[in-house]
């Protein structure tokens, strides 16, 4: 026997795992669309005349988050120029497929589109650092450079804001992630909805309270197209169980993800304890704990032929570099030209390294 | 009495399907009593699955995080494991576990 909607006359066809109500399929887009628009809201997260990057994976987040924000932005008139912002990894199979699903993406959403790849960022290709580095950690290469290269490509665009679909379970994973790693800096930013405010360029998260159950069904219902495929070099083993825990949970309680979304926000820390002063990278500007960023760390190790450099622990880069067998340059060449190209901007940048 | 049914397996679901998104199955008679959704993830695993089946079911549902939707409805208002499945039912199952 069908289920009713909880708000008019026509058959349910989604039971929301937020409220437990159901809803027919016109009740349930409006609510998705409404909640996000609360969200964007409540948190006022834009402004009239900004221009806004839609990080853009072709994959299920980030196509869901593009159609939805192009919805909004006529329907409320936010008067945001939204443009797509793809990063090529340079994954021959991979992002390929992935691409060609944001050229589509282009052309159906009518938002002009932006790719950068790792090649023109880094000098490497994800293949190449894979033919050095091996397949066991290239998820950390692939990770650090992917960050950096969605607000390097948005600085590049000159853009307001860069908006990401993370959404609710994402975050919730990422909570329970640094509660794990235990750590507590991490912990405090991975729930804000904009990171990198106080003049560097912010990034936003309107998923942040938005189901990826609810995600995908959109899509279903809406006949969006969009891309899904495994990582074919190795996915990261550590967010695969958070992550598994989070669905476990969900289906024994599905306020669980919300729950534990609070539970980070409410998460404080002590006014006499010393969190990790976030500076910025002496040879790129990016933002970094310590004194040379992540990235560059990595990228002087595939450039010097020590590809394990970063991966171990920090203190055997301090020491070659007190040997004098690392950072000899003084500046990353590759790093530099896109600092020239804004030099303002990229050296106030400040982006958060949370996801 | 055979009973036919669609199965569609999308989202990166359908990679564990030898990367084939559409099935159209005859689902043998059942001597004793109708098919559920529950007897069908039976099947589906002995006869469709291609590899890694522990990314499709875990116990005797489908693993946490896929959706499953009959003839375009959420299973959690059909009444899940316990639907008795039709001739001509569709089901869908969509993994949301894969990349995005
Ligand atoms: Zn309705
Ligand atoms: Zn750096």
């Amino acid at each position: 026997m069908p289920v009713k909607c909880g708000l008019c006359e026509k058959k349910a066809i989604l039971k929301r795992p937020k409220t437990g109500d159901a809803l027919c399929k016109d009740c349930f887009f409006w609510a998705f669309e409404e909640e996000v628009h609360k969200t964007i809201i409540d948190a006022n997260l834009f402004s009239p005349g900004e221009v806004v990057a839609i990080g853009a994976s072709g994959g299920k987040d980030s196509t869901v988050l593009a159609y939805t924000l192009k919805t909004l932005n006529e329907r409320y008139d936010y008067k945001l120029d939204l443009i797509l912002l793809s990063v090529d990894e340079g994954i021959t199979g991979y992002r390929d497929d992935s691409l060609e699903t944001v050229k589509r993406n282009q052309q159906q959403y009518e938002l002009p589109l932006k790719i950068i790849s790792y090649k023109e960022l880094y000098g490497w290709t994800m293949d190449d650092i894979v033919k050095q580095v091996g397949l066991k950690n290239n998820c950390t290469f692939c990770g650090v450079f992917r960050r950096q290269a969605l607000d390097r490509g948005a600085m590049l665009l000159k853009v307001d804001k860069i908006v990401t679909g993370h959404n609710a379970d994402d975050i919730a994973e990422t909570v329970i992630m640094n509660i794990l790693r235990g750590d507590i800096a991490r912990l405090k930013r991975c729930t804000a909805i904009t990171t990198g405010a106080d003049g560097a360029l912010p990034r936003c998260k309107p998923f942040k309270y938005t189901y990826e159950k609810e995600i995908v069904m959109y899509a279903y219902f809406k006949k969006l197209d969009y891309f899904s495929t495994e990582c074919i070099y190795s996915p990261n083993a550590y967010r695969g169980h958070a992550r598994t825990y989070i669905k476990d949970l969900e289906a024994i309680r599905p306020s669980s993800i919300i729950d534990i979304i609070h539970s980070g926000e409410c998460m404080a820390v002590k006014k006499e304890v010393k969190l990790p002063v976030q500076g910025t990278c002496s040879r790129c500007g990016y933002i970094s704990s310590q004194e040379v960023c992540k990235a560059c760390v990595l990228l002087e190790g595939l450039n010097k032929g020590l590809p394990k450099l970063g991966i171990g622990k920090p203190h055997k880069v301090k020491k070659l570099e007190a040997q004098g067998k690392i950072f000899t340059d003084t500046k990353n060449p590759k790093f530099v030209e896109n600092r020239d190209a804004d030099k303002g901007s990229m050296a106030n940048n400040a982006a958060a390294l949370d996801f | 009495m055979e009973l036919v049914v669609s199965l569609e397996f999308s989202g990166g679901a359908e990679l564990l399907f030898d990367k084939v998104k559409n099935h159209e199955v005859s689902l043998p008679a059942r001597a004793n009593g109708p098919w559920t959704i529950k007897h069908l993830l039976v099947w589906i695993k002995d006869n469709l699955l291609k590899e890694r089946p522990e990314l499709f079911v875990q116990g005797d549902t489908v693993r946490p995080g896929i959706l499953v939707l009959i003839n375009d409805a959420d299973w959690e208002l059909m009444g899940e494991l316990n639907y008795e499945l039709k001739s001509k039912d569709r089901i869908v199952f969509i993994s949301t576990l894969h990349g995005g």
